[in-house]
């Protein structure tokens, strides 16, 4: 076979790889979504127990990605700055722990036959099968993706422009507030939409410790799962649709934010 | 270097350590005491008949995933990079959608293409190919699940290896072929190393979209992490606590190994 000849032959193969393992099973999706028409799609979008589920799931995620935007831009601050292998190598942790396990060992932790899970109990603080159990699951997946997305930007600032700050009478605060801040501002976006398109896809954790009370804590993946189980296929597919289309719409805004920051540098 | 010359206030780093300590060795502290409070129950379960089943069933799943991934993978990675064609952009967009999706979603997108109500059934019936509940499925999604990193970790080396060496051993009348093996491979092995911990620790850790389109049958479906499910829907801890153990220790030991690999290939 000529070298040409193999190329195209790879680039074919390549090619029908990714629509057998991508397109073909996507399109399935959507056009099951669409199946039975736009007002059916709609129907099932406007129920009132899947736009509990939808709303519960943007609310957590967006608080979850808020606090790990502080935490995590904290974190890959000190990483940046100092040597700290041993903060480095807990971060990732996440990463070799699957999702279904961060379930498990958040109700070992807090769940009611914890020790720490009766005190909250006690204290009228519930947080395993409560809402406050889905942020944490939340946070704890999506830790090692704000600090490794924001930790290549931040290692970019010159320390250079914080001295000429300082030089010029700023306070620590003020260094902050107009040297850091706007430079750091555009990657902390990034991985905060990064985190929140990550945190409404979340199933594995979030279905082991919320509880999944209807209206209460059920949110939009185990929503999925209950309508697929009851035989719902259509409504199943059609949620999906609504996470896929919104998680595939933040995606390119995310790395939007980041590459503008480079381009400035 | 210049950035170490500022001083940082000593209660940043604090904070910091703090906030990843509690937020993540807590619960795994957790779940080290959990197994240590029911030990002899953990080894009894972990042993059973369907414990070592499921558990098996993952890592052959694991392994064919990085087995296809490690060639359907870098073919798809040289071809975005070297090759050129229209609607080559589309194929890096493409490998990083399984990214964006849930595991419950991708279930569902396996389940109506192959189920009885899909396109793709009367296909594989005729086949007497079995996809979904079976373990055709699971292998189906997993390989999607894992796609983009093998992808994603060569595509950037190869991007920034750029083609000089490339071209010079194609002058000296190297074939395609003999570049590749040669040349090209040699330098992505510490992409490979590192994409090969990512693609299984993440075909270990699959949950939801191995749960919908293989219904976690035992004996025939039913992988670690769905037994971990079952096992804590009955109320089974010292079973959850000992498999979920089983699983952190396996991708522990994949990144592990891989890094170990990743510095040998560099030095």
């Amino acid at each position: 076979m000529s070298p040409r000849k193999a190329r195209i032959a790879l680039r074919t193969g390549v090619v029908a790889w990714m629509v057998i393992l991508v397109v073909v099973p996507i399109s399935g999706l959507v056009l099951r979504a669409l199946a039975s028409g736009p007002a059916a799609f709609w129907g099932y979008v406007v129920d009132p127990v899947a736009l509990a589920a939808l709303r519960l799931t943007f609310g957590t995620a967006a608080l979850a990605a808020t606090i790990n935007a502080v935490g995590g831009t904290l974190i890959a601050w000190v990483l940046v700055r100092g040597k700290h292998p041993a903060l480095s190598a807990l971060v990732d942790i996440p990463f070799a722990v699957p999702t279904l396990v961060t379930g498990v060992v958040l109700v070992a932790l807090f769940g009611p036959q914890a020790w720490l899970g009766q005190v909250l109990i006690a204290v009228d603080t519930p947080i395993v099968f409560a809402r406050p159990g889905i942020v944490l699951a939340m946070l704890f997946i999506s830790l090692p993706l704000v600090v490794r997305t924001v930790e290549p930007v931040l290692s970019e600032l010159d320390p250079a422009e914080e001295d000429a700050a300082e030089t010029l009478g700023a306070s620590r605060w003020q260094v902050f507030r107009h040297v850091l801040w706007p430079a750091m501002l555009p990657a902390v976006a990034a991985a905060w939409v990064q985190t929140f398109a990550r945190c409404i896809a979340e199933f594995g954790s979030i279905a082991a410790l919320s509880g999944n009370i209807p209206r209460e804590t059920l949110v939009a993946s185990v929503y999925i799962l209950g309508e697929l189980e009851a035989g719902h296929a259509d409504a199943a597919a059609a949620i999906s649709v609504v996470l896929l289309v919104l998680s595939l719409g933040l995606q390119p805004a995310a790395s939007a934010l980041v590459e503008r920051r480079y381009a400035r540098v | 270097m210049s950035s170490r010359s500022r001083p940082m206030q000593p209660w940043l780093p604090r904070v910091a350590f703090l906030y990843a300590a509690l937020l993540i060795l807590l619960p795994l502290a957790a779940l080290a005491y959990g197994v240590a409070e029911h030990l002899g129950g953990t080894w009894r379960a972990l042993t059973s008949g369907p414990a070592l089943d499921a558990l098996s069933r993952t890592i052959t799943l694991a392994t064919i995933a990085l087995a296809v991934h490690l060639v359907l993978g870098v073919m798809t990675a040289w071809v975005v990079v070297r090759d050129d064609f229209f609607g080559k952009r589309a194929l890096v967009w493409l490998a990083d959608v399984p990214l964006a999706m849930s595991p419950i979603t991708i279930g569902l997108a396996f389940f109506v293409v192959f189920g009885r109500e899909g396109w793709l059934y009367p296909l594989f019936t005729q086949l007497d190919l079995k996809v979904v509940f079976a373990f055709p499925g699971l292998v189906l999604v997993t390989l999607f699940v894992t796609l983009p990193f093998m992808i994603r970790e060569v595509v950037l080396l190869l991007e920034d290896l750029g083609t000089s060496e490339e071209e010079a051993a194609a002058t000296m009348g190297a074939s395609p072929w003999q570049v590749f093996v040669h040349i090209t491979l040699p330098n992505i092995l510490p992409a490979l190393t590192s994409a090969s911990a990512l693609v299984v620790a993440r075909a270990l850790g699959e949950f939801g979209a191995v749960l919908v389109i293989g219904g976690a049958i035992s004996g025939e479906t039913d992988t670690a992490t769905t037994f971990v499910f079952h096992a804590i829907e009955e109320r089974q801890l010292p079973a959850a606590y000992g498999m979920s153990m089983v699983l952190v220790a396996l991708s522990v030991a994949a990144f592990a190994t891989f890094s170990a690999l990743r510095r040998k290939v560099r030095s």
